[in-house]
């Protein structure tokens, strides 16, 4: 539930969802940017820049010259968007993961912390339906969770300064996929060959906040011959 | 016939931006756009273009341009110092803020900017580049925008519309504010530091650092103390932020900020005070004053009708 609406700056506000990071808190974030997305594209509010979805937060960002935040805030108490139906427009997608040691860098340590072996760790991983609770840092980067709680383990004391791009990372109860090389101090457990973030395309991001995410297992030899749209 | 400028030196970080590119933050693409957005404006008022049409941003120093093709009225907005360097080799001093012709085979050496880090740079009609996602801004680091998201390369050629030639000469007064005082409001965490924290955040002097580009300001200071916890669940950010990890020392969040963060956040500066904040060189000491929502927001009154 929405819990409390304040100002970020004189251009921002934050819808608080309560401090829980679970699946169902962010589903009400994404059923209220979800609303609040379709309330600028059909020009019911206008002014708004941008709304950034996270676990228990939305925040929006409006011009300044166009409208002031107690209309934006108004505009979000005097409507009933929870009752609201919104298109069902979340999707499963399935997307292909190299467990090649070349690529899962962080394999022992997982080992050493889970006590499970190799094979273990990847049926766990494989076997979760992962909800995308919300995408940024950089372009079309997606955090899934929830993680089989046998798999969860700290970041890395030390950030890799490189991480490739499509590596599969694990923290906490939580999963990444690296859209672009960057430093990074998650356990990388795979890499993925597919494509997740396009600028050039219509679709630029293969994933939206609330999508679910299957892992499929490749081989090496699949992985190199992969192709992109 | 093609109308172009031939980029003999690119400069330090020169890239095409306008007011940004918006929509697009919740898949992790942040606005960007010109950083000191009055001086942008300026620059295409000076050419009689529309306000948004896009620009060459630099910072410091800029790229040395040489111009082929027919006649053209451009302008520099700023504090910048260049040359206009005539074909037959007469060497121009340019004056800022003030538009000018441009002829076939001339060059334009843009030499540094002065007490300041960003200049813009506009021809009438705009340049000829390619808008992503409906913007002509770009974001560098995920090669985002025109020129294949890319700064300026020695040897690019930057192609611009037809400009023809007009009369349409312009001058607009301008300088920088040069009081060092940037207000803010609160941040969402401000509680997260102690009363002290608070009271040396708001009153005490910081000195902007070398480690400043378009993503962020690192400032450095009294250190401030978190009493709560140096992390947050990561959630949006916005513009402006002032965010202070674990070392104590505020970072404020600029035009190419990551879209989410997971530091706390003590305060955010004012959209009327943020094109004066971006032009602080290096080694400026600046103080922040809090005021409230309604401040800001007359504030902003005020700085509109700058444009």
């Amino acid at each position: 539930m929405l819990k409390k609406i304040s100002n970020i700056g004189d251009c921002g506000i934050t819808c608080d969802f309560g401090d829980e990071v679970n699946k169902n808190t962010n589903k009400e974030v994404i059923k209220l940017f979800n609303f609040i997305q379709e309330s600028v594209k059909s020009r019911k509010i206008k002014g708004i820049l941008n709304y950034t979805p996270s676990y228990n937060k939305l925040i929006i960002n409006f011009e300044l010259g166009q409208i002031k935040s107690n209309e934006i805030i108004e505009f979000i108490k005097s409507s009933d968007y929870s009752k609201i139906n919104l298109p069902e427009n979340t999707k499963i997608v399935e997307i292909p993961i190299c467990y090649d040691e070349e690529f899962a860098l962080d394999i022992k340590r997982l080992e050493e912390k889970t006590k499970l072996n190799f094979k273990e760790i990847v049926s766990k991983h494989l076997e979760t339906n992962f909800f995308v609770y919300m995408i940024g840092f950089v372009p079309g980067q997606p955090f899934l969770g929830d993680l089989n709680e046998n798999l969860y383990h700290d970041r890395l004391d030390t950030p890799r300064i490189r991480i490739n791009k499509g590596s599969v990372g694990i923290v906490e109860k939580f999963c990444t996929i690296y859209t672009f090389e960057s430093p990074g101090g998650w356990n990388i457990i795979g890499r993925t060959p597919f494509e997740l973030f396009n600028i050039n395309k219509t679709n630029t991001s293969i994933l939206s906040p609330g999508d679910t995410v299957k892992f499929k297992s490749i081989s090496k030899k699949e992985f190199t011959l992969f192709k992109n749209e | 016939m093609n109308n172009y400028f031939k980029v003999l030196r690119p400069g330090i970080n020169s890239t095409f931006q306008d007011l940004g590119r918006f929509g697009l933050q919740h898949l992790g693409i942040v606005a960007s756009g010109s950083m000191d957005q009055l001086s942008f404006c300026n620059s295409n008022k000076l050419v009689g273009n529309k306000i948004s049409e896009g620009a060459l941003e630099f910072a410091y120093q800029g790229p040395l341009l040489e111009m082929n093709g027919e006649n053209a009225l451009v302008a520099i907005s700023g504090k910048v110092n260049f040359n206009l360097i005539k074909k037959n080799g007469e060497i121009i001093k340019g004056k800022s803020n003030e538009s000018f012709q441009i002829s076939n085979g001339d060059k334009i050496d843009i030499l540094s900017t002065i007490n300041s880090v960003y200049g813009y740079f506009s021809i009438f009609g705009g340049f000829k580049i390619e808008e992503v996602k409906g913007s002509v801004s770009t974001l560098v680091k995920a090669k985002i925008g025109p020129n294949n998201g890319n700064k300026l390369k020695i040897d690019d050629k930057i192609f611009f519309k037809k400009s023809h030639q007009t009369n349409k000469l312009k001058k607009i007064e301008f300088d920088f504010d040069q009081d060092n005082v940037i207000r803010v409001m609160k941040g969402l965490q401000v509680h997260y530091f102690s009363k002290n924290s608070q009271d040396d955040f708001f009153s005490k002097e910081y000195k902007v650092t070398k480690l400043t580009d378009r993503m962020g300001m690192r400032l450095e200071g009294v250190k401030l103390e978190n009493i709560v916890n140096k992390n947050i669940k990561s959630e949006g950010i916005t513009k402006g932020s002032i965010q202070v990890p674990g070392d104590g020392q505020p970072i404020i969040l600029l035009s190419d900020h990551p879209t989410i963060g997971g530091y706390p956040k003590i305060a955010n500066v004012i959209t009327a005070d943020y094109d004066k904040l971006v032009q602080k060189t290096p080694g400026t000491i600046i103080k922040f004053k809090v005021v409230n929502l309604a401040v800001a927001e007359n504030a902003f009154q005020d700085y509109v009708r700058k444009f």
